[in-house]
């Protein structure tokens, strides 16, 4: 038994929340093995500690049959350890070749020799089969080809053992299926491969063995040829997962939102939607599927009033123009929105749950008046959202950053919904959220569409988008390119469809 | 940590209290380790460094007039402390109240001296007003530049306090200098212009005082506060919120501003009686020093303001008695100011038990 | 080689056109009026040293991710200890040494705590400057007088070209040094390892890090050895440029460095030309003043910088970009 990387009852703890529990696994020469786990399960600390980005607090990590702790990143990769990152590792003003020899940089005398660099560049593509400019400069390169550099990147440096980190997040089904066929490849040549995720077809369709996390500990170990989705996803969940959120039909009114002719730009001045068009009526849920860039991002803000529109309109409940408002006014109308990135947009850190459950409705006449704040109001309106929506917290005076990813997720769903919104724009609503929490956001929102709300709903999670909407639009390239009613939707065709395919 | 919980002894739980008051305690540890190193300084300078902090609050406090000139100098402390904090509350660093103030000293020297003759109720809210606003118009520019153009304000307000300098020296070498006077200076004020005093206690500074609750309340109970202190701690969550940055960038920099104009105006009505070059030097500077002494809380500006204030005034008699140059007031400061502000020595008191310093100012270039 | 040089050329056509145009009108000014042309641009020049070398300071900090807002207290102190430093010593070139190791102290001092202990980067640069302020201020004593004037060296052959030749290339060490630093630092950043690895840690420093990059180690030791560049353009001011010390002496020159810095978009050629236009703009003012073609108080000439400083930025800011995690303190573990 000559396991390529053992890893031997290591701990780790982020403050109070211990990330991993006393985890054991291993690893042999050129086999594929998955980590499996929900968000937050310690799949992405494991990893980390044995590229040694973070040390463990108990336990070895054995690498070939070295048990010598992995000091940081440049001691794995001495060891022969290679990682692609969730979030891509690469500078995006420099070019590939920079980035791939970056740390590893080839020199002639005291110069940098850029040539080596890119005969390295297009020597290792040629080994996958992959044709890339080493000159062009990240930013300029679609995210399925900046993946493929992160993967260059790390076989420059002569790995045994490949990890990666939630790889297919990101990428089009299509651009799934070449990866996965670039794992084989590379585990034939010998190549032993970590893969992170949490999406079943794709572990049993590439791994050999895989481990399932949950809670940072170690829920089970199995052979791909010995299991099937439905075992690995109650280990995942550890309890029988409900695949199907219940709801009545819906019973579409009014219209509440009216989008034609929409284009805006991203950050980088590039069109992201472009000449869009949707409705959304009162009483119904609208999901829109798509491969993540596609202009979702720069549709939610342009609605929610955060984002400058180049041309088409916007109407709300039928009558209010709000193309040109900003998000003060749009909130005013009744429109709620839950953000795609809680932590950056939905909630300020520091400050208590009182005051981040009042965020954007701080001036209205219930909690303000003449400009002066009534914190009688404010701390009642806490406490009865706290119960309501169930947030595990000591108090209403404690403060966001204290409380874990699921219940910070609570606050800001239970402050748009507060609003009684008669228009909710909901994107990523359950992102690294527990499974509890999941479903009862999703409860949540299938509520305040029964009480009359039309909801639009935008989720990188094609299950999410097919079991919580009524009708599903499909968007491509910042276009709208199908529309169908979510009954009885073949997510094979939708898949096709998100990246272009008919 | 767990231990002291449990056994409660008595050092126990007055370690708790100093934990959860540290924004107190460390201020006052440094403080005290500053005079140490001070102290040092003073005698390799070859002084008693205990005589010379004698000397120097004894001057400060119980000489003469001592208090009046502590209490007068602390009065533009206090606002320009303040006018510093009130910006930071938003992640501005603004380091021109220097020139805001000096802005605001002359404007309400101009109109105290050519109001000449009017009655008190109009010449002396007059003269205020005029130092509040010139402060608040010098301080809009570098709002602007920051809200509309993304100019960093730590430079701009640095760039605006040179060019204060260079154009008040201007005015008052010639338009608005004294007649056949060769110093650079406007008239004096006229009498029923001045701020006068209650005892030791100048009026302005219980007005400063009462402004400060005025501010620490504005900041704490009302909308705009609450606006303010979003947008220093998450920008991003603040636009989601509807607010409107770039108008309460400029809003907070005219408060910011105002607040030393007001400074600048009662250092002229209340002891200058005139705008004179060379009069006013560093009181804006102070203000950076008090509002980070203060962690940028209003009403904590008070104490800060008033020590900083005794060191200034006792400044000259320490001169007199030892010899040591008044600069010994900025060293101390220095010293003050690195120990504060250095995260490292909450954690080396409190260990994991410190407070985490938050990054109070906004990016560059953005 | 020529077909290089001819890409090159059609590769940066704009600052191609701009520095052929800037040079023919140079060369002309030259030869309308000779003694005129060489006294401004010498004034630009010698302007300019300070805020180049300064400029640089920040270069190197931004570009591996610090601002550095305390480059001014680093020129107060090291101005004050390398005068002081001769003065007391007696040697100027102990002088020097001194001034120069004060800047880098003083860098250190900025890297430690910003990078190792995580300060608000623009607090503690700041609170160096005031800090700065107060030691130089307290420990001033009026009445020394430097050993000895820093000597002029003329560098053969490209002294001897006109009107460049005795702008640029006769000049004591800190002023022959400039120009040395600003080609050194311009290959150092494009063309090096470290240069790759410095522009890394400031645009994305956790891809640095992944890449086996120590980003921590490498942002102390670039912000302490940009040091050394604060010293040479503080103990220029008072060894070189004038042979005293005056509190406050640097004048906000730190300061108007950081503009020029965006001004010139974080390239050290690039800095060097701005800083010589904010130069010859102030040159030419005074020269206006002087010849009473135009009547502006002095106090207005004195103030051209600044405001000028102040356009820049409005105009400059949006249209360059700066590096990506500057101002952002780099935690482990946390990409």
């Amino acid at each position: 038994m000559n396991a390529l990387i053992e890893v031997k009852g290591v701990s780790k703890s982020f403050g109070k929340v211990e990330a991993n529990k006393n985890l054991s696994m291993y690893v042999n020469p050129g086999e594929i093995v998955a980590l499996l786990g929900e968000n937050g399960a310690g799949k992405s600390t494991l990893v980390k500690q044995i590229f040694g980005l973070i040390t463990p607090d108990e336990g070895t990590i054995t690498v070939k049959g070295d048990a010598t702790p992995i000091k940081d990143p440049s001691d794995a990769i001495e060891r022969g350890i290679g990682m692609v990152h969730q979030h891509f590792q690469l500078v995006p003003v420099m070019s590939v070749a920079e980035n791939i020899v970056l740390g590893n940089e080839p020199v002639k005398g005291l110069r940098l020799n850029l040539n080596d660099a890119r005969t390295l560049v297009k020597e290792i593509a040629s080994k996958i089969g992959m044709d890339v400019d080493p000159d062009i400069a990240i930013e300029d390169l679609p995210v399925g080809t900046q993946q493929r550099v992160e993967i260059l990147k790390a076989l420059s440096r002569k790995v045994d053992l490949l990890i990666l980190d939630e790889p297919t997040a990101v990428l089009t089904p299509q651009e799934t299926d070449e990866l996965l066929e670039v794992m084989r490849s590379l585990a034939r040549s010998g190549t032993a491969i970590v893969f992170i995720t949490h999406k079943l077809r794709e572990v049993l369709a590439v791994a050999d063995r895989i481990y399932v996390l949950r809670d940072g500990e170690l829920a089970g170990e199995v052979h791909a040829s010995d299991t099937n989705e439905a075992a690995l996803a109650q280990l995942m969940v550890g309890r029988e997962v409900v695949l199907r959120v219940h709801k009545i039909p819906a019973a579409p009114k009014s219209e509440v939102l009216n989008i034609s002719g929409l284009s805006v730009l991203d950050d980088r001045k590039l069109v992201a939607v472009n000449n869009l068009s949707l409705n959304v009526k009162a009483g119904e849920i609208v999901g829109v599927a798509g491969v993540e860039g596609n202009g979702q991002r720069e549709l939610v803000e342009a609605i929610a009033g955060m984002r400058k529109i180049e041309s088409g309109t916007i109407i709300a409940f039928g009558k209010e123009d709000i193309t040109k408002s900003n998000p003060f006014k749009i909130h005013a109308l009744g429109i709620g929105h839950i953000p795609e990135d809680r932590e950056k947009h939905g909630l300020v850190a520091s400050y208590s749950l009182a005051d981040n459950l009042v965020l954007n409705r701080f001036s209205e006449p219930e909690f303000a008046s003449r400009g002066v704040r009534n914190f009688k109001a404010i701390n009642e309106n806490a406490d009865e959202l706290i119960e309501k929506f169930d947030i595990r917290t000591s108090s209403s005076k404690a403060s966001a950053a204290s409380l874990s990813g699921g219940n910070k997720q609570k606050v800001v769903v239970a402050r748009e919904l507060s609003a009684e919104p008669g228009l909710l724009i909901a994107a990523q609503p359950t992102r690294g959220v527990d499974v509890g929490s999941i479903e009862f956001i999703h409860n949540q929102i299938v509520a305040a569409r029964d009480s009359g709300a039309g909801v639009l709903l935008v989720s990188a999670e094609l299950d999410e988008v097919l079991s919580l909407a009524d009708r599903v639009l499909v968007i491509h390239k910042g276009q709208i390119v199908a529309e169908m009613q979510s009954e009885g939707a073949d997510r094979v065709a939708i898949g096709r469809l998100m990246t272009g395919g008919h | 940590m767990s231990e002291q919980i449990q056994t409660r002894s008595p050092l126990g739980r007055i370690w708790d209290i100093a934990v959860r008051y540290q924004a107190i305690v460390v201020p006052v540890v440094a403080l005290t380790l500053a005079f140490t190193i001070g102290g040092v300084l003073i005698a390799l300078q070859g002084v008693n460094p205990l005589i010379a902090y004698e000397s120097l609050f004894r001057a400060a406090l119980f000489s003469g007039d001592g208090l009046l000139r502590t209490l007068q100098k602390a009065t533009p402390l206090i606002l320009t402390g303040m006018a510093v904090s009130i910006a930071l509350r938003l992640g501005l660093f603004n380091i021109g109240a220097q020139g805001q103030l000096i802005f605001g000293a002359l404007a309400s020297a101009y109109f105290g001296y050519s109001l000449a003759g009017a009655p008190t109720i109009v010449i002396l809210p007059t003269a205020i007003a005029a130092g509040i606003l010139a402060g608040a118009m010098w301080a809009s520019i570098a709002g602007l530049l920051k809200a509309y153009r993304g100019v960093h304000e730590v430079i701009s307000t640095i760039m605006l306090n040179s060019i204060a300098y260079g154009l008040i020296e201007f005015l008052i070498s010639g338009p608005l200098q004294e007649p056949d006077q060769v110093l650079l200076r406007t008239p004096a004020v006229a009498d029923n212009a001045r701020l006068g005093n209650i005892g030791s206690v100048p009026v302005a500074f219980i007005g400063a005082v009462l402004l400060a609750f005025l501010v620490a309340w504005m900041l704490n109970r009302t909308t705009t506060g609450f606006q303010f202190n979003t947008v220093g701690k998450n920008k991003f969550a603040a636009l989601y919120s509807g607010m409107k940055i770039s108008r309460l960038t400029v809003l907070a920099m005219v408060f910011s501003g105002g607040l030393a104009g007001l400074g600048g105006a009662i250092e002229t009505l209340g002891i200058v009686h005139r705008y004179e070059s060379g009069f006013n030097v560093g009181l804006g500077f102070d203000g950076i020093t008090i509002a980070l002494l203060a962690r940028a809380n209003p009403l904590a500006t008070i104490p800060a303001a008033l020590l900083v204030a005794m060191l200034r005034a006792g400044s000259a008699t320490l001169q007199f008695d030892t010899g040591i140059k008044p600069e010994v007031v900025d060293l101390l400061l220095a010293i003050t100011l690195l120990l504060v502000s250095i995260p490292v020595l909450a954690n080396i008191l409190f260990r994991d038990r410190a407070q985490k310093q938050e990054n109070v100012t906004s990016g560059w270039g953005s | 080689m020529v077909n290089t040089l001819l890409r090159y050329i059609s590769n940066h056509k704009l600052s191609f056109f701009t520095s052929v145009i800037v040079i023919v009108g140079m060369y002309w000014f030259y030869f309308v009026d000779a003694i005129r042309a060489e006294s401004m641009l010498g004034f630009a020049w010698r302007y300019s040293i300070p805020l180049v070398l300064a400029a640089m300071v920040g270069i190197i900090g931004e570009r591996s991710g610090v601002v550095n807002i305390g480059i001014e207290g680093q020129m107060l102190t090291s101005a004050f200890i390398g005068f002081f430093g001769a003065a007391y010593t007696g040697s100027l070139i102990m002088g020097m040494f001194l001034g120069v190791g004060t800047g880098v102290v003083m860098g250190a001092f900025l890297a430690w705590t910003t990078v190792k202990w995580q300060m608000d980067q623009i607090i503690a640069g700041v609170v160096l400057n005031i800090v700065a302020a107060g030691i130089t201020s307290f420990y001033y004593t009026q009445g020394q007088l430097l050993p000895t004037l820093m000597p002029k060296w003329s560098v053969p052959i490209l002294s001897d070209i006109p009107l460049i030749g005795p702008v640029f290339f006769e000049r004591g060490f800190f002023g022959l040094a400039t120009l040395v630093f600003v080609v050194l630092l311009q290959i150092m950043l494009f063309r090096t390892r470290w240069g790759l690895r410095t522009r890394a840690i400031g645009e994305y420093p956790s891809a640095a890090d992944t890449a086996g990059i120590d980003v921590i180690k490498m942002r102390i030791v670039n912000v302490t050895i940009a040091g050394a560049l604060a010293g040479c353009a503080g103990a220029y001011l008072s060894l070189e440029a004038t042979s005293t010390f005056e509190r406050g002496f640097t004048a906000g020159r730190g300061f108007l460095a950081l503009a020029i810095l965006i001004f010139g978009a974080w390239y050290p050629n690039r800095v060097m030309f701005a800083a010589l236009f904010f130069g010859f703009t102030t040159a030419l003012a005074s020269q206006l003043q002087a010849d009473k073609v135009v009547d502006i108080p002095q106090q207005f000439v004195n103030l051209l910088p600044y405001v000028m400083t102040l356009i820049v930025l409005a105009l400059a800011v949006g249209r360059v970009r700066p590096p990506a995690a500057v101002g952002q303190p780099f935690v482990k573990g946390s990409g």
